[in-house]
């Protein structure tokens, strides 16, 4: 296996967590209740967190001359790499929580295998994330429960996240051949090997909280080869504004 | 960050003489005042119309800086402005509690919020164009709140007096945060240096203003130091804060845009401090009247957080009584 799998394999972990985090970080200060202006920018630094550390280490394998920054900022919309799931705008906070749960339920197994993993940088920033999206898990599921179970209309509205996130869940247990070399030399955990237990957490949230899953939609793909949907170029030219704007200065 | 000198505020109270000596004469002893004893009613509005202002001043606060969070130039930036804005929401939420020993309830304050009845610190209704007002708040405006905020840790009302303590060590965070800002772009590209000066333009007379009115003019002033509520007046805290600053602009080489700043050795007492030059009152009261740039803006944000949560704390409410519901039959059927 060359630097280029694992390169490859940081930044799109990067780019999820980058992605999700800023879509999360969107609500500071609009959030339905005071408790949720400090819980949501809580997990979006979680996150943010964990894609500068990505980052800077995909930065070093390179080994380019590019930085941190450079990686989070400055590239074309189509070398960005995440899942399409963490760019879908907010919607309402049932929506952004829902997202939030079912990414989450996903990266807490991931991020526990991957303590194991063969690189031991990796490893190291999975011990810290596992905690982190423990935490995350707990919280949003609270709120699926709050809201599956809560009144006629937060019930309606859990209902249409679900269908809404439901194109976006297929995504995150796809392995394409930069995937398979990095599973192969036990970089990162086989994503259809953690299917079995998220789906046991997922049903179990959606019970208590009286929601229908739907976890077998027919999926949308492309996030990991660069093909977005519309809204990702509306959210990258935030994201790289200043230095889009401001070519080659320090901050 | 932080209200401004307090803003309509009436303190008369109905008690007898007896009652107000007495009160007074705990005041007088440095005694904290908590929320269980006695005080007089004016005591108790003063303190509910001022922390809810704070508080206001707080939540509304995070508004101008949230405005960058998703353009914040690096991720080292962007965690920071986050953190930052998530503490505003956390002084919110200390001083609201503060507020509700007083017997008033987070609902009532943010109704009043919103219908314009009370008010938050003006300085939030300027706008935030460039990325150098992430670093001009944070000098300037937390750098004031801290001003203002420092002597509240004394305050003879227990309950804001202890939120104060956390909330100031959170404030200087920013304010080295903010500063810090502004060295990298004084001493950053030509581009940079303007976006850098341009926001201490914009920012350095409204924040001059936060500490409010002089105290020739400042109604309320004179019961609330009485009272401990308040130790120094807006004119002293004003001055203290140009003292402190006007190096700091010096450092990053930068100009103050007041033509009559002056150094004057003969005040403070023989310390010396600057004089400066007069502050347009009438922007002032226009801004506090609704009339800046985004005092619109800030409240539509406002309601359209509260308006759209709505369904998210009424489920919220709907589940937890549902819950106790459950476990009381439940115990009933244990019985
Ligand atoms: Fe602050
Ligand atoms: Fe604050
Ligand atoms: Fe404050």
């Amino acid at each position: 296996m060359g630097n280029d799998v694992l390169f490859e394999t940081l930044l799109r972990l990067a780019d999820n967590h980058l992605i999700l985090g800023h879509r999360l970080s969107e609500w500071c200060g609009h959030a339905p209740m005071l408790e949720e202006d400090l819980a949501m920018p809580n997990i979006a630094l979680d996150l943010i967190g964990q894609s500068r550390a990505l980052y800077a280490y995909a930065a070093e394998i390179e080994n380019q001359g590019r930085s941190e920054d450079d990686l989070a900022f400055l590239r074309l919309e189509k070398d960005y790499h995440n899942i399409l799931m963490v760019e879908r705008p907010n919607g309402d906070f049932g929506h952004t929580m829902l997202r939030q749960f079912l990414f989450s339920s996903f990266m807490v197994l991931f991020w526990e295998r991957a303590q194991n993993s063969t690189d031991k940088v990796l490893s190291g920033i999975a011990g810290k994330a596992f905690k982190e999206s423990q935490y995350h898990v707990r919280h949003t599921a609270e709120w699926i429960i709050r809201l599956g179970d809560g009144t006629e209309e937060s019930h309606k509205r859990m209902t249409a996240a679900t269908a809404a996130l439901a194109p976006y869940i297929g995504e995150l247990f796809e392995a394409d051949a930069v995937d398979q070399s990095a599973i192969s030399a036990g970089i990162i955990p086989r994503a259809s090997d953690l299917r079995g237990a998220w789906e046991t957490q997922v049903r179990s949230v959606y019970a208590e909280a009286t929601l229908e899953p739907i976890l077998d939609h027919q999926a949308q793909t492309g996030g990991r080869i660069g093909q977005h949907t519309e809204d990702m170029g509306f959210l990258l030219a935030q994201l790289q504004y200043v230095q889009r704007t401001y070519p080659n200065m320090t901050w | 960050m932080y209200s401004q000198g307090l803003i309509g505020a009436d303190s008369s109270s109905e008690e007898t003489p007896e009652f107000l000596a007495e009160f007074q004469k705990r005041i007088d002893r440095e005694e904290k005042i908590e929320p269980n004893d006695p005080m007089p009613s004016g005591y108790r509005k003063t303190l509910v119309r001022q922390i809810g202002q704070h508080a206001h001043s707080e939540i509304v606060g995070m508004l101008p800086e949230g405005n960058w969070i998703t353009r914040a130039p690096t991720l080292r930036r962007k965690i920071a402005l986050l953190a930052k804005v998530q503490d505003e929401g956390g002084h919110g939420l200390y001083l609201y509690s503060a507020a509700e020993t007083l017997g008033v309830s987070r609902k009532q304050m943010t109704e009043e919020l919103l219908s314009g009845k009370a008010k938050y610190s003006s300085i939030f209704n300027y706008p935030t164009p460039t990325w150098a007002d992430m670093g001009a708040i944070g000098w300037l405006v937390d750098g004031a709140a801290i001003m203002n905020q420092i002597p509240l840790c004394r305050c003879s009302y227990g309950p804001y007096a202890r939120a104060m303590v956390r909330v100031c060590k959170e404030e200087s965070f920013h304010q080295r945060q903010g500063y810090e800002i502004m060295i990298s772009l004084a001493h950053g590209s030509p581009e940079q240096k303007e976006m850098a000066q341009d926001a201490l333009n914009r920012w350095w007379w409204p924040s001059i203003m936060m500490f409010g009115p002089h105290d020739s003019d400042s109604t309320n002033s004179d019961q609330s130091m009485a009272w401990k509520i308040k130790r120094f007046s807006n004119d002293e805290l004003r001055q203290k804060f140009i003292d402190a600053t006007i190096p700091q602009a010096e450092y990053l080489g930068l100009t103050v845009p007041d033509p009559d700043l002056k150094w004057n050795p003969e005040k403070n007492d023989g310390k010396g401090g600057y004089d400066f030059g007069a502050i347009d009152w009438d922007e002032f009261w226009t801004v506090v009247k609704g009339g800046g740039k985004m005092n619109v803006d800030r409240i539509t944000a406002r309601q359209k957080a509260w308006d759209d949560g709505e369904w998210v704390r009424d489920a919220a409410l709907a589940h937890a009584k549902k819950q106790t519901a459950k476990k009381a039959s439940a115990t009933l059927a244990a019985e």
